[in-house]
């Protein structure tokens, strides 16, 4: 791979494109599944602190690696906007993934708060890293808004659906001028591939790798399918034809006359 | 009284640094909202907490 394809993301460059979830697995498999995935990104949430556990994610997260909080739990912008600060607070950035949901069967973002949102972290200096509904009225609000990049969900959150709404996923890639990046619902490391060779910038996967069968194994899977969808993206795909057949040798007929 | 993380504590006319300490979190690990606003930790010290006031302590956890 190309070692100046960088993905950026409000200036900051990253090297790898796969995003790590962090949630519903043991802290002590955290190293070696961000160490698999070759992960520079990993995000967390903000919880009401637990007096009577002592060990902290952070013990276990790499060195170098940037932490990108979420503001899961929220019901508005304004929720968010306080999980952020609170995120901050905390001392590890300025990024924020701004994850805004009213509805709790299905998990989907609400797309008009996140874009109050991005605009008020935005301009109180976070990169801003909106998980939406894949609508491209949306994106652009939210590309106006101040997002550094943008989120479309592939499938509800946790399901391991795959790209579901791939449609409306390519119609952002091919219209919004920042990075998008697949989240929520990719389960298996074809559909990462798949999704990077539409041109997605990165991947972000939690439950695919939480509830596999080897946590890092499968880590290190997604990391391989995703820099396979890269590199093919990067390559060009082959076109597709739309009826009949193409020779992949030349027809030189010598058995006939 | 005061309330912290949604429980109703008799933290009245104590510092924050003190409740951070009598419930065993570690300064270094969380933040502190009060009354909806962020508390800075160099106001741990000197923030006297009074009757009504509303505390979230809060740290990193596993997410998506």
């Amino acid at each position: 791979m190309e070692n100046n394809d960088k993905l950026i993301i409000g200036g900051h460059e990253f090297n790898s494109r796969f995003i790590l979830g962090s949630g519903k697995y043991s802290l002590s498999l955290i190293k070696a599944a961000v160490e698999n995935a070759g992960a520079e990104i990993i995000t967390l949430a903000v919880r009401r602190a637990n007096t009577k556990e002592h060990e902290s994610i952070l013990d276990h997260i790499p060195e170098g690696v940037t932490l990108l909080p979420n503001t899961s739990g929220a019901r508005n912008a304004e929720e968010a906007v306080r999980i952020a600060r609170l995120a901050r607070e905390l001392g590890c950035g300025n990024f924020v993934k701004i994850e805004i949901m009213r509805d709790t069967k299905y998990l989907l973002p609400d797309n008009a708060e996140t874009i109050k949102a991005t605009d008020i972290l935005a301009n109180e200096g976070f990169v801003v890293m909106p998980y939406m509904y894949p609508d491209l009225n949306t994106a652009r609000d939210l590309v106006n808004a101040g997002a550094a990049s943008v989120m479309p969900l592939a499938s509800p959150i946790g399901s391991n659906k795959g790209l579901a709404t791939r449609d409306f996923i390519q119609i952002l890639i091919d219209e919004i001028d920042l990075p998008i990046i697949v989240d929520a619902g990719i389960g298996r490391p074809s559909q990462a591939c798949e999704a990077m060779e539409m041109g997605a910038a990165a991947v972000m996967s939690n439950t695919a790798l939480a509830t596999a069968g080897d946590l890092p194994m499968m880590a290190d899977a997604f990391r391989k399918a995703i820099e396979a969808g890269r590199q093919a993206y990067l390559s060009g795909l082959g076109r597709v034809l739309v009826r009949g057949a193409s020779p992949s040798d030349t027809l030189t007929g010598f058995l006939r006359d | 009284m005061v309330k912290v993380n949604g429980d109703i504590t008799s933290f009245d006319g104590k510092t924050v640094t003190e409740l951070l300490a009598e419930n065993g979190y570690d300064p270094k690990r969380v933040a502190v909202e009060l009354n909806l606003d962020i508390l800075p930790k160099s106001q741990y010290d000197s923030t006297v907490l009074k009757d009504g006031d509303s505390v979230e302590v809060v740290s990193f956890v596993g997410g998506g």
